[in-house]
């Protein structure tokens, strides 16, 4: 996978790789989001908070494409974003996972992962047909990427089972590797942890942290759990009801009397 | 242990690719080669060819092409006997039009004709799903008939209106006309589904075959791996119709010789192809075959046995087909969708296992 640009923590270079700048976004009289902005440096780990219904997934989905705000920009490495659909951000090299696991379930583990590296595949279809040559020749080297990626997730074992059979923090995990496979700039990942016992949330962040620290990938993630969000972001955004209500380090957040109020508070009852 | 997949190690990512991966199922598939080309044109007769080895070929072409777009991409279509039909008729126009051109070409060409008509009756799917994807093809269906039927150009206004195939030859064979043989036309057919059968499998198995699964399992995760769903979609469409217009082709120029467009091509013929995808297994290129063989099989085997052998009524085994059919279809649509297929599946698994249980 990427080795260059590898990130090392404390050396940031303070790049923002993504700028949100006055997100609106509106469904009929509903208002996910209320004006935020925020910035997502090159190589960090961010988080973004907030009770349920707070917009955080909807801002995934602006980033990603799958929601048009009704007013803002999304910056990303510089440049002013047009508006775009989700596959063309996409081959720009943001990749995410969903809230509720969004694989493809009539496929094996390996064919979900071999799915993310779609956007290095760029043989024809006239090689395809051929097979022989230039197609097979990709889809072995790219074999062998997503091979690296069920290493890294440790996941060998159930490389040929159909990912519907899989137990759920397995699904979460390969998930995650198709998300990874795609070697993403910028990895969006949307409660990674929900649903998972102790165990599962540590390995979890473990991996999260590795691809970071490994691959230099920037990660943006929207997580529950208060502990697992200190202990490995970088910064975190806090939001309610549409609105940022923090921004900050973990430890900036955590005293934060805004952000104790509308969230820490209620779930630290 | 007559199936064994103990002791077949893998030791790089291409034979762990290979479409027989064990190596009993490539001695098979060689041996099906064989029988089916240096045995089975010297013993082929009218009977053989007309009742079961013409249609079971050219059924699986288009087996292979519905469950590109159905069983492979999840879209619906009750189109196939409309896209066959158009096949049909751009063999037709093109053999009159074009005396000199070569058999084999027409029936190429007249593959890429459909696959344009078919993406065009395609564009609806990238607005809807399902049931309503599926009436928006029966109407694509129904308006093709109603236009080779009403518009006498396409059949070249013979007073009968059907269209009949003018005597073509490859090299020094007849492949179409009264005077073809069994064994020609045979070979030719068989040349068609082996590269097409080979192309299916070359493109399913590897980026664009990924991009029309990811389409069905989940549109929106589809999207972020970065599939444009108006290309994989179309191009589902677009390759599905080829397999359905080149099938159309044969059936009308090599199988039946005369075609009369209500009869041969009706909703009927989009339903029998549907039934061979979920018989055999949806998303299975071996299951197309496996559906196509069963579905021509079927009335051949009750016919011999029901009528010939025990003296039923043909009207009696003819609904008993029905009725086998129609339990059948309920049955793998409930119990198994990935058909015969899958069964296939499970019994050499069993046989692997056999007679030693772990
Ligand atoms: N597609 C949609 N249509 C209508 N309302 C939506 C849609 N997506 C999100 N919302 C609304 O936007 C608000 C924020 O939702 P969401 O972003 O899912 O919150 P979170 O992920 O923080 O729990 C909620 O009130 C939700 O009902
Ligand atoms: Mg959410």
């Amino acid at each position: 996978m990427r080795d260059a640009n590898k990130t090392i923590k404390g050396t940031m270079r303070n790049v923002p790789i993504m700028e949100i700048k006055n997100i609106v976004l509106r469904f009929g009289g509903v208002v996910a989001i209320q004006d935020i902005s925020f910035d997502i440096f090159e190589g960090e780990i961010r988080a973004i908070i907030g009770p349920n219904g707070a917009g955080k997934s909807s801002m995934l989905n602006v980033i990603n494409g799958f929601y048009h705000p009704q007013d803002g920009e999304v910056w990303f490495r510089g440049k002013k974003r047009a508006a775009m659909k989700p596959y063309q951000i996409a081959h720009q090299g943001i990749a995410r996972t969903f809230q509720n696991i969004a694989l493809f379930k009539g496929m094996t583990a390996l064919d979900n992962i071999m799915t993310g590296r779609f956007t290095h595949m760029r043989k024809g279809i006239w090689s395809q047909i051929i097979w022989r040559g230039a197609a097979s020749q990709e889809e072995y080297e790219n074999r062998e990427i997503v091979e690296k990626v069920i290493d890294f997730l440790e996941i060998q074992h159930i490389r040929k089972t159909p990912v519907g059979a899989l137990p759920y923090g397995l699904q979460k995990r390969v998930e995650l590797g198709r998300a990874l496979a795609a070697e993403p700039q910028l990895l969006l990942l949307d409660e990674p942890m929900a649903g998972m016992n102790v165990e599962e949330k540590e390995d979890m962040s473990r991996y999260i942290l590795d691809v970071n620290s490994e691959f230099g990938t920037t990660v943006a993630l929207i997580e529950h759990d208060m502990g697992v969000v200190m202990d490995i972001s970088d910064r975190v955004v806090v939001m309610d009801y549409g609105k940022k209500i923090g921004d900050g380090s973990p430890d900036e957040v955590r005293n934060n009397q805004a952000v104790i109020d509308a969230y820490l508070g209620i779930s630290e009852k | 242990m007559l199936y064994r997949e103990v002791g077949e190690f893998k030791t790089s990512y291409s034979e762990d690719s290979q479409t027989f991966p064990i190596r009993f199922d490539k001695y098979r598939y060689f041996f099906v080669l064989i029988v089916g080309l240096l045995f089975v044109p010297f013993v082929i007769n009218d009977y053989w060819a007309g009742a079961v080895l013409l249609p079971f070929l050219i059924y699986s072409i288009a087996a292979i092409g519905l469950n590109i777009l159905t069983g492979y991409c999840g879209q619906v279509s009750l189109g196939t006997g409309g896209f066959m039909a158009v096949g049909a008729y751009a063999s037709y126009k093109l053999m009159t039009a074009f005396p000199d051109l070569n058999i084999l070409f027409i029936i190429i060409i007249s593959g890429f004709v459909t696959a344009i008509v078919g993406t065009l009756f395609g564009l609806p799917s990238l607005r809807i799903k399902g049931f309503y994807l599926a009436v928006a093809t029966l109407a694509a269906q129904f308006f093709l008939i109603w236009l080779f039927n009403k518009v006498g150009w396409f059949y070249n206004y013979s007073a009968s209106g059907m269209i009949t195939s003018p005597s073509r030859s490859l090299g020094t064979f007849l492949i179409t006309g009264p005077d073809a043989t069994p064994a020609a036309q045979y070979l030719f057919c068989f040349l068609f589904v082996f590269l097409l059968a080979w192309v299916a499998r070359n493109l399913t198995r590897g980026k664009i075959g990924r991009s029309w699964m990811a389409i069905r399992d989940m549109d929106i995760a589809a999207e972020i791996i970065g599939v444009n769903p108006l290309v994989a979609k179309l191009s589902a469409f677009a390759i599905s119709s080829f397999y359905v217009g080149v099938a159309g082709a044969l059936f009308f120029s090599v199988y039946l010789g005369a075609v009369e467009v209500t009869e041969a091509f009706s909703i009927q013929k989009s339903f029998i192809v549907l039934f061979m995808v979920i018989i055999g297994g949806l998303g299975s290129i071996f299951g197309s075959f496996a559906g196509a063989a069963f579905m021509v099989l079927l009335p051949v085997a009750l016919k011999n046995l029901l009528v010939l052998q025990f003296g039923w009524p043909v009207d009696i085994a003819a609904h008993l087909e029905f009725i086998i059919i129609g339990g059948l279809i309920v049955f793998f649509l409930i119990v198994e969708p990935h058909g015969l297929a899958q069964l296939w599946n499970l019994l050499k698994q069993k046989l692997r296992l056999w007679p030693f249980p772990y």
